[in-house]
Formats: C-alpha cells, structure tokens, sequence
C-alpha cells in the first residue's frame, strides 16, 4: 500500500498522468473510471438477476408451461438472483460506483488517497464476479441453498449445486470481500484525511456521510460473512463439524459428528443485517441530495440527519438476530433483539419526516431524478411498515419463510435503493458523459417502473397472509390457498414482466443520450455541492485543473434571502447574506 | 448467541461512535474569523497510510473476535456437545517465544529508523523477520506432531479449531511479511533509513497487533 500524496495536491502533474488507451480505460487509476468500470460491471451483472427473476415469474404463473425449469433450476434462480442483486450489484453500485465518483469530487480532491489499491479493488471485484458466474457452467450447476446458504442444505446431495457451486460461491464471496476491503479502506482514508480546505465533515454531502458510514458497516460486518464461508468451505471440503450436524444423507451416516447450524446463522446475519444498511445508507444520503436540488431547499436537519445515519448504523449490528425468530434460539434473545429492531425505527422515521420536510413549501421541480426520490420515499415509507409486523416475534413467526417477507424486503431493500439508485443515475449521468438523459424516456421508465413495482409487491403481502410460502417451485393444490392465489400469481408475473421490459428503454436512454442527449453544460440542475463545481465537464484527470477547490459553506444554499441566484455554490466566498447552514444549525435563535 | 457475540457488537458502534464523534461536534462556522467560514482541513492529524492502516487493523480485529466468538458458541453444548478438549504440543510454548523476540527486534528496528541507522536497521529487520520464519515453521512442526499422533482428527471441533485458527494466525503474519520483504528490497535499493521511517513503524504495530492476537489464541486454546 504505497501512499500517494496526490489525492489533497495543488499540483496536478503529481498525478501520474495515463500515457495511453490501456492506462486511461482499462489499467486506469483515475477514480472517475474505476467507478464506471464498477457501475457497468454490476449493471451487467443486475440484468442477469433480472433475467433470472423473470423466469422464476414465469414458472410461477405458469406451472408445468416451461420445460426448460425445473425444481433445480427454479431454486438456482432464487439464490443467484437474491445474491446477485445484494452483494454484486447494490453494494458494488452503490460504494465501488457511485462511492468511487463522488467522494473525491465531492470532498473537492483530485482522487482516491490510494489510487493503485482502488484499481486493484476493481479488478479482483471483477474476478469474484467472474467466479460467480462460473459456477452456472459447473458440473450440477450453480448452488439452490437460497442466498442466505444455510447449512447443512447448502452442502448436502440434493441441493442443486451442493457439489462445486457452492465451493465457488463461497469462494467468490471470499474475494469479493477482499475487493471491497481495499475499496473501503480507500473510501474511509480519502473522507478523513483528504477533504479540500475549508470542508468539515459537517459540511459534507449526506451522499459522502451514507456512503462513509456504510463503508464502516462493510468493514466491520463484511468478515462475518467470511468465517461463516471460511469454515463452511472447510466443512464441505475437509469434513470439519463447525456447522455440520451429525445427519443422515441417502439414508447413510453423512459423517458429520455434530456441529451448529446456528452458528452459521449466527454470523451470516451478523453480516447480513449490516448488509442492508451498506446499501441503505448510501440510498439515505443520495436522495437527500436529490431532493434538496430539484426541491430548491436545504435538507430539513442537517445535523439530525447525519446522526441519524450514524445511529442507524450502530443499531444495525445489535438487530441481526430478527433474522432468526424461527430458528429455536433462546426464545428470550427474541424480546431483545425486537426491542433494538423498533429502537431503529426512531432514527429511520426520522429521516423520512426530514424528507418530507424537504419537499414542504419547496419549489419544487418535477424532473426525472425528483420523481425517483419521491418514488422511494412511498416504497421506503411502505417497506418500512412492513418491517414493524416482521420485527415482533409474535406477528413474525406466521409470516415466516411467506410471501410477506418477500414482499417486504423488495419494498425496503429491492425497489427502494433500485429507485434511489435510478435518480442518481438520472441526476449525475450530465457529470459523467455531460449530456442529459432524455426526459420523456425517463417518465416513462419512472411511471411503468413505481407503478409496476407496487402490482408486483403489494399483492405479494396478501399471499403472505394466506401463507404461501416462498422460495416453491409450485403450489400444487392445497386447503388454505383458494384459487384466487393463482390469478393474483399471474398478475404479478405480468406486471414484473413489464417493469422488467421497461428496464430495456432505460438502456436503450443511457446509450441513446450517451450520442444524442441534451447537452447539459457544467451544471444543469443548479446545483450547490462540489462536484457540480469543476472547471471541465465530464471531470478531467486530477479533478480540479491547476487549484485545488476552497469550501466556504455547506452544500445546501438554495434559495438563500436576498441572493440572485437561487442557489449559492460550496465555493462560493461569503457576501455577508443570511447563512442557512448557521439557521440550520441554531434554529432557536432569531436570524 | 452468547455475551461475546454482544460485546463485539457494542465494540463496534464503539469503533464507528470514536472515529467520528470529534467531527461531529465540530461547528467550524462558530470559530471566529470575521465570518471567513473558513478553516484548515480538520483531519485526523496522522498520514493517511496510517489511518488506512488503523482501519485494516478494525477489519482484522472484526475477523479474529468473530472467530473467538464461534469457537465459544461451538464449544457450548447446545450448539453441538460432541467437543473434546486436546492437549496442544508443548512446541507452541517455544513457539510463543519466537514471536515475542520477532515483535522486540520490530520494535528495535522501528527505534533504529528513527535514528536513520541504515545498517542495523537492516540487520533489525532481518532478526525481525528470521524469528516470524521460526515461529510459522515451529507452527507447522506442531500441526505435523499433531497428525503424527493421530489424535487430532478434523471432525473433532477442537482440533478443527485449532488447525483453522492457528492458519489464519499464520495467513496474517505472512501478509506481514510480504510487507517486510518489499521493504528489505528498498533498502538494498538505497532507501534511507528515515524514509522507511512510516513503512517500518507500521510494520512493528502490525507485529505486536499478531503478537497479542497470538497471545489470546494461545491462552483460549490451552485453556479450553
């Protein structure tokens, strides 16, 4: 870990300039193409995801139609896309994308602290996908144990894949880990240590505060997941017992002697329920941003804001155990563990009434990245609900392994990071390519997609309460489930079917305005925070030409008393008008 | 679940409250300055290879507590009850010893950098490094007396433990020395000793970061 002090440099030629094609786009160490490198990779790998949901709807609306699913695959499917969609797509998108391009632009320096290791990070990032995708092309194909990969499934004979598509799952995660290890030590090292002069940390975006908290949750949780892989490839691989209980496979002693599927659990959720929150945050803080500038309004509650992502992130490791009502732990751990999950309700409300707060008297405008982070406020606000019910361990244990749990984890983290991470993508495109995404292709897309996801996901709650249980492959005929099921499946899959075409036309927007777009100047949504500030559009190498950028306030000046324009940029110098981020900060005090 | 999987929990919203709380508390417009809002870069006030290096040191504590924590829970009979203790080899012992003089000579080659003395620094350095090499051979002399034996079988969860902890051990010391390695190189390229003053300071934090995981392992596994 060589430490180049380029990142804080006045001088720009102390960056390695790329001499040529292969260092700029493919060797590069410019955080700007790392990041993109990162974000096509995970979108790569989220349309596969899709594909694979596709399927599983299609099987389920339309049992015994389609010959090339069958019980195997359906489950391969259900754990591919599940695992694709948390850790390959969402947390890569949301740190190693959007994280690699807007802390440095953001903090006003001219790149990652570390910029080799942040190359390095991609490339192994890169491998693990690889790796992941690998094990479709194994002998017994890839692993059906769900995404949670329970033992002892995950690794007994007639789990698909049980053979070699587990070991590369797991070892794909192994260096998954790796990856985002030397991303996220990046990630955390840039945000202390190399902010432009006058930027505190409380005058950070909330982008760079949900991204930087999250970057600590993956750091801490992250090696959870891998001892839980470590001593499962070892289990699988050596015949250890350190999950393995003393079972019967084939009617034959399977030679385990009498390890804890608990433990496993235990740590995977340790891992997991961090997990939600490394790609939560990061939602949080970029569509208060998004809000804000397309609001003309400072966020409601800075300060309150970011103490509710710090908060948040604490709570979130003392909840994991809400994973595991049903599980035949201590029935005494449940009392605790449904305390501190209502407890993180408080900071979570919080954030959403600030919000909405936002939004109250704004002048707002209704573009295309706005209509995302309205969306995600309704499908967050309605994910979130859901969550109380799943919290309590009397209302959970009959909604367990159901259609309601699927329908709540979509709502709070499938659709709702997906709707933040589409505003982004709406907003911060004009930086990137400097051309506009097309806004009527953008309308469409947010209306078919919000609406669509609430036909997928909403009748989804009643199935649950009807009790019909996920991850089937069919429901076949039963007492408590009237033929009505049926009919509400194939609404869903027709819905999911159309939310999944529309996702093409976005495609079809992001490489039709990559040649076509409006172009966009250097600032086309009057925007106050740092990145929106750089003398080239899309950024140069080095960010900020010959002078580092001067913070002089905090990134949410809109609509300031007695200013002309009516937004102020971070850089701006003080002109004795009033300062909203003093007004913010003291709002007892007569201004 | 057990009081050390909470304890690890609250270590952490520890970790993330410590790192932050300063800044938090921090309101820079409030300094006066003639409503300038401007101030210097409040950061950490250390190099940023070392705040990189402080929070490796977090992922690695993360990892080994989670280890130590399903080493406990396994032990516990409702989560299995098929543990049986094992007696470790008496080599660990001298093992132990190793790695305490490889963490002094860090620590002596850290003091020397300091001073900018090239040439012990190197021989230092060299002491450091013979001594972890020691140490991982003793490590894999005790797994070998341990198969010779035949009484440490894998399905045993004890010595399972023991093979996987005492490797991962290893895996971190080797990292170590990749890092040790790369710096011998620089001085036989010509590195002064005061430029090597950071990499050679870290690397006797890292040494004496293993030594005292070491010491925890040991203690658990001769204890249980």
């Amino acid at each position: 870990m060589v430490y180049t002090p380029i990142a804080d440099s006045d001088d720009p030629h102390a960056l390695h300039d790329p001499q040529s094609f292969i260092s700029k786009y493919v060797w590069s160490q410019d955080h700007k193409v790392i990041a993109i490198q990162y974000a096509l990779t995970a979108l790569s790998v989220g349309l596969l995801a899709l594909v694979l949901s596709g399927m599983m709807r299609l099987q389920l609306a339309f049992p015994e139609s389609f010959t090339f699913i069958n019980p195997s695959n359906y489950l391969q499917f259900v754990t591919m896309h599940g695992m694709i969609m948390v850790i390959y797509l969402l947390t890569a998108l949301f740190l190693g994308g959007f994280g690699n391009y807007l802390i440095p632009l953001m903090c006003g320096t001219r790149d990652m602290v570390f910029p080799y290791l942040n190359m390095l990070s991609y490339w192994v990032y890169l491998l693990s996908v690889l790796i992941l995708l690998a094990s479709f092309f194994v002998p017994g194909g890839a692993t059906g144990a769900g995404w949670t990969l329970y033992p002892p499934q995950a690794i007994m004979p007639g789990t698909p894949g049980a053979d070699y598509g587990i070991l590369l799952m797991l070892i794909s995660l192994g260096v998954f880990i790796i990856a985002f290890t030397m991303g996220g030590l990046n990630y955390v090292t840039t945000v202390l240590q190399a902010r432009c002069k006058g930027m505190s940390m409380m005058r950070m975006p909330l982008t760079v505060w949900g991204i930087f908290t999250a970057t600590i949750l993956g750091l801490l949780a992250f090696p959870a997941l891998l001892v839980s892989a470590i001593m499962m490839t070892l289990d699988k691989t050596l015949g250890t017992s350190f999950f393995m209980p003393a079972v019967l496979s084939m009617g034959a002693d399977a030679g385990y002697t009498g390890g804890s599927p608990i433990l496993f659990q235990h740590l995977f959720w340790f891992f997991g329920h961090p997990e939600v929150y490394i790609v939560a945050l990061p939602a949080f803080g970029m569509v208060s941003d998004v809000l804000s500038v397309h609001a003309r309004k400072a966020i409601f509650g800075y300060r309150m804001m970011v103490w509710a992502i710090v908060a948040i992130g604490a709570l979130s490791f003392v909840v994991w155990a809400h994973h595991m009502y049903v599980s035949g732990m201590n029935p005494y751990f449940g009392f605790f563990f449904a305390t501190t999950t209502l407890i993180i309700a408080i900071p979570t409300a919080i954030k959403v009434y600030n919000w909405v707060l936002t939004l109250w008297r704004g002048n707002i405008r209704f573009t295309v990245p706005m209509l995302f982070a309205i969306g995600f406020i309704f499908t967050f606000t309605h994910g979130g609900l859901t969550g109380l019910f799943l919290g309590n361990v009397t209302v959970d244990l009959p909604l367990s392994d159901t259609y309601f749990v699927v329908g709540h984890f979509h709502m709070v983290m499938g659709v709702s990071p997906v709707l933040v991470l589409f505003a982004a993508i709406y907003h911060w495109f004009p930086k990137v390519t400097g051309r506009l995404l097309n806004t009527t292709m953008g309308k469409w897309h947010f209306w078919l997609t919000f609406l669509g996801t609430y036909s997928i996901y909403l009748p989804m709650h009643y199935l649950g309460f009807l009790g019909v249980p996920r991850r089937y492959f069919a429901n076949g005929t039963s007492d408590f489930m009237p033929d009505s099921v049926q009919t509400i499946n194939i609404s869903i899959t027709v819905a999911a079917l159309i939310v999944a075409v529309v996702q093409l036309l976005f495609l079809f927007n992001l490489f039709w305005s990559l040649k076509h777009g409006e172009k966009a100047g250097s600032n086309p949504w009057e925007a106050a925070s740092l990145e929106w500030q750089t003398p080239d559009t899309p950024p140069k190498h080095g960010n900020w030409g010959a002078e580092l950028p001067v913070c002089h306030r905090w990134a949410y000046d809109y609509s300031v008393p007695g200013h002309a324009t009516d937004f102020i940029p971070q850089n701006e110098p003080h002109n004795g008008e009033d300062s909203l981020e003093e007004m913010s900060a003291h709002p007892e005090e007569d201004h | 679940m057990n009081p050390i999987t909470l304890a690890i929990a609250l270590l952490c919203s520890v970790v993330v409250w410590g790192l932050i709380v300063r800044h938090l508390t921090a309101m820079p417009w409030e300094e006066a300055g003639g409503g300038s809002h401007l101030r210097d870069i409040q950061t950490v006030d250390l190099p940023a290879a070392k705040v990189a290096f402080y929070a490796l040191l977090g992922v690695i504590t993360s990892l080994f507590l989670l280890f130590f924590t399903a080493y406990n829970m396994r032990m516990n009979p409702s989560h299995g009850g098929d543990w049986h203790s094992v007696a470790e080899p008496g080599l660990l012992w001298l093992n132990t010893g190793l790695l305490i003089l490889s963490s002094v000579a860090m620590q002596w080659a850290r003091a020397l950098a300091k001073r900018d003395n090239q040439q012990k620094l190197l021989l230092a350095l060299i002491f450091g490094g013979l001594l972890t090499l020691a140490f991982l051979t003793g490590q894999m002399v005790a797994w070998g007396q341990m198969q010779a034996s035949g009484q440490y079988s894998l399905s045993n969860p004890a010595s399972a433990f023991f093979y996987l902890l005492t490797a991962v051990h290893g895996f971190h010391l080797i990292g170590g020395l990749v890092v040790w390695g790369l710096t011998l190189k620089k001085i036989k390229g010509g590195a002064s000793a005061q430029s090597l003053q950071l990499t050679v300071e870290l690397c006797s934090v890292y040494w004496h970061y293993l030594l005292v995981v070491w010491l925890m392992l040991f203690a658990i596994l001769v204890s249980t």
